[in-house]
């Protein structure tokens, strides 16, 4: 019981935290504290994908692409920003239904190189089709939505509207994974074989937690959009795909809050070292080796097998009085 | 007594090797039915064959009189067909109730109830049911993984009926379990049996678990039935004691 009140009350003042440390934060403090709950979006969803159901993607990045200019196109064009949304969401779910297909006859490093192809297409697709995208040029004066009447034009606003986001997509995942949905797709990943004699339809799932996975990241796009207010194809290469992977990996894959850290770790921590000027990214670099060497279940990992310990422990030391009481029983 | 499984010549070939080859069986409700014969001889891939887990090379399986050749081993089971696996097959980091919990979900509701429904709908009781069935209390919160070979051959076994199937095929559900629980587990099959009319084909080497277990015994050599018969039968069957047995 204490155990739970210490977590419910520590997850009451990380939200406090988060609504009234930011009031004093200038702009560019905003906009990367509303780049890391936009990038946390996209990194739950690959972590449905890959952490929770097992499927290796590398295109993450480019369905943030797709939500990213689907809000900047839509709304450029008049259209409110719920609208794009909704778009989104159905497009990069049909997208990533597809993507799902290739997941039913290969596995591991053979599907990487699959949706490693799909994220070279869609930024060529970015690039290129310039009557759609405008090519490199970009789309500029992306405007920032009202939400039930109020602008969220100024940084403060819209870093509450990303934080907002984040916090009815972290519930709606919340569900996702304690519903029968998630435990499907955790036996997707720790057995397939068995999870098939079970009834359990391993193709439906495959293909949902692709689904799901990339709809979260057009829903990240969507909010990227009226957070930079410009996109162009170069933020959606692979490398934003690698960098999303890293954050699941990082924060703990298949942990529910591991893309929280994971995030704030790749957005917040080359901020938190830029007092070291060129050496920044060498020292981002060893810290992230050094820690999957440390632990290769990323930081929850660590969190996880401490508090495994602990249980294991007290179940021995159970067990050990068991035996003690059965052996001086006559 | 009507058959509840029948195989006709079933044959599976591996390139130029044919693992089981024009096997024909049936088996009616509430028997249980052991599958013995030597390492290699098919006894697992006609099992496969039969769950949809390999496709068959040729022949026909009927359940219930209805053909369900083919059929994905999913879709087998949503018809009352469940399995054990001769290698440990559990989930591994859930507990074992969650691994209980997960072998029931998929039989009740349908896709989208599954997701906005109540995660629970009944399964922790069944699943806590189950475990005191199998006499896993002590064991209902640790990780699958962390249990002892026996203790999660028992789970499998478990996990197997969480679904009330009619036809449980267990291959090799003796292997490695010590002989405390094999009583244990050859009560819990026979009482299945007895009160919920269960099926089974069970695929075992210990002759003793499957002499005093089994209704009827089919002793498989070189991907061919060599004999079928009552397991006083089999035993005497001069074959069978060449082939396997021995004297």
């Amino acid at each position: 019981m204490n155990a739970k009140y210490l977590k419910l009350g520590f997850g009451v003042v990380v939200i406090a935290a988060l609504i009234i440390v930011p009031m004093n934060f200038n702009r560019y403090g905003l906009f990367i504290l509303s780049q890391w709950a936009v990038m946390t979006i996209a990194a739950m969803g690959l972590n449905l994908t890959l952490g929770y159901a097992g499927q290796v993607s590398l295109a993450q990045g480019a369905f943030v692409g797709i939500g990213a200019y689907t809000a900047a196109i839509m709304t450029s064009s008049g259209f409110p920003l719920i609208a794009a949304l909704a778009v989104a969401i159905v497009l990069c779910f049909a997208i990533g239904w597809i993507l799902g297909y290739p997941a039913l006859r290969v596995q591991h490093h053979y599907l990487a190189f699959v949706t490693l192809a799909f994220s070279t297409l869609a930024f060529l697709v970015f690039r290129n089709e310039e009557w759609l995208t405008k090519g490199i040029y970009g789309i500029s004066n992306i405007p920032r939505p009202e939400i039930f009447g109020y602008p969220t034009r100024r940084p403060l606003p819209f870093y509450y509207f990303c934080l907002g986001s984040l916090s009815l997509v972290s519930l709606a995942v919340w569900w996702l994974i304690r519903s029968p949905w998630g435990r499907a797709f955790v036996a997707l990943r720790e057995n397939p074989v068995r999870a098939l004699s079970l009834g359990i339809d391993t193709r439906h799932y495959t293909l949902m937690a692709f689904a799901i996975g990339s709809a979260l990241g057009g829903v990240a796009g969507v909010l990227y959009a009226p957070l930079t207010q410009y996109v162009d194809p170069v933020p959606f290469h692979l490398s934003l795909s690698l960098d999303l992977l890293m954050m699941v990996i990082v924060g703990g894959s298949g942990f529910f809050f591991g893309p929280f850290l994971g995030a704030m770790i790749a957005v917040l921590l080359p901020e938190w070292l830029r007092f070291t000027q060129g050496y920044y990214l060498m020292l981002y670099a060893v810290a992230v080796i050094g820690l999957l060497i440390y632990s290769p279940s990323g930081i929850l990992g660590i969190l996880d097998r401490f508090i495994a310990e602990r249980r294991t422990k007290a179940a021995s030391a159970k067990r050990a009085t068991a035996t003690a009481k059965l052996e001086v029983t006559p | 007594m009507s058959a509840v499984l029948e195989v006709s010549n079933i044959s599976k070939r591996f390139g130029g090797i044919t693992a089981v080859n024009g096997v024909s069986f049936d088996v009616q409700e509430g028997e249980i039915l052991g599958l013995i014969g030597p390492n290699g001889c098919g006894k697992s891939t006609l099992f496969n064959c039969i769950l949809g887990q390999l496709a068959p090379s040729g022949g026909e399986v009927k359940l219930d009189g209805q053909t369900v050749t083919g059929l994905r081993p999913s879709e087998l089971n949503k018809l009352g067909v469940s399995r054990t696996f001769q290698l440990l097959q559990v989930f591994p980091k859930l507990s074992v109730r969650e691994n209980l919990i997960l072998a029931g979900q998929e039989h009740q509701g349908n896709m989208l109830s599954r997701l906005i429904g109540p995660s629970d709908a009944g399964l922790t009781d069944a699943a806590n049911q189950m475990i005191g069935f199998f006499k896993l209390d002590h064991l209902a919160e640790e990780p699958a993984g962390g249990l002892s070979y026996g203790q999660q051959k028992l789970l499998d076994a478990a996990m197997a009926f969480m679904g009330g199937p009619r036809l449980v095929l267990l291959d090799e559900p003796a292997g490695g379990v010590n002989l405390t629980m094999l009583a244990d587990l050859k009560d819990r099959l026979r009482a299945i049996n007895q009160q919920k009319r269960a099926t089974f084909v069970v695929i075992e080497h210990n002759m003793e678990f499957v002499m005093s277990l089994c209704t009827r015994v089919m002793v498989m050599a070189e991907g061919k039935v060599l004999a079928m018969g009552r397991p006083d039968e089999v035993r005497a069957n001069p074959a069978v004691i060449d082939a396997y047995l021995g004297h």
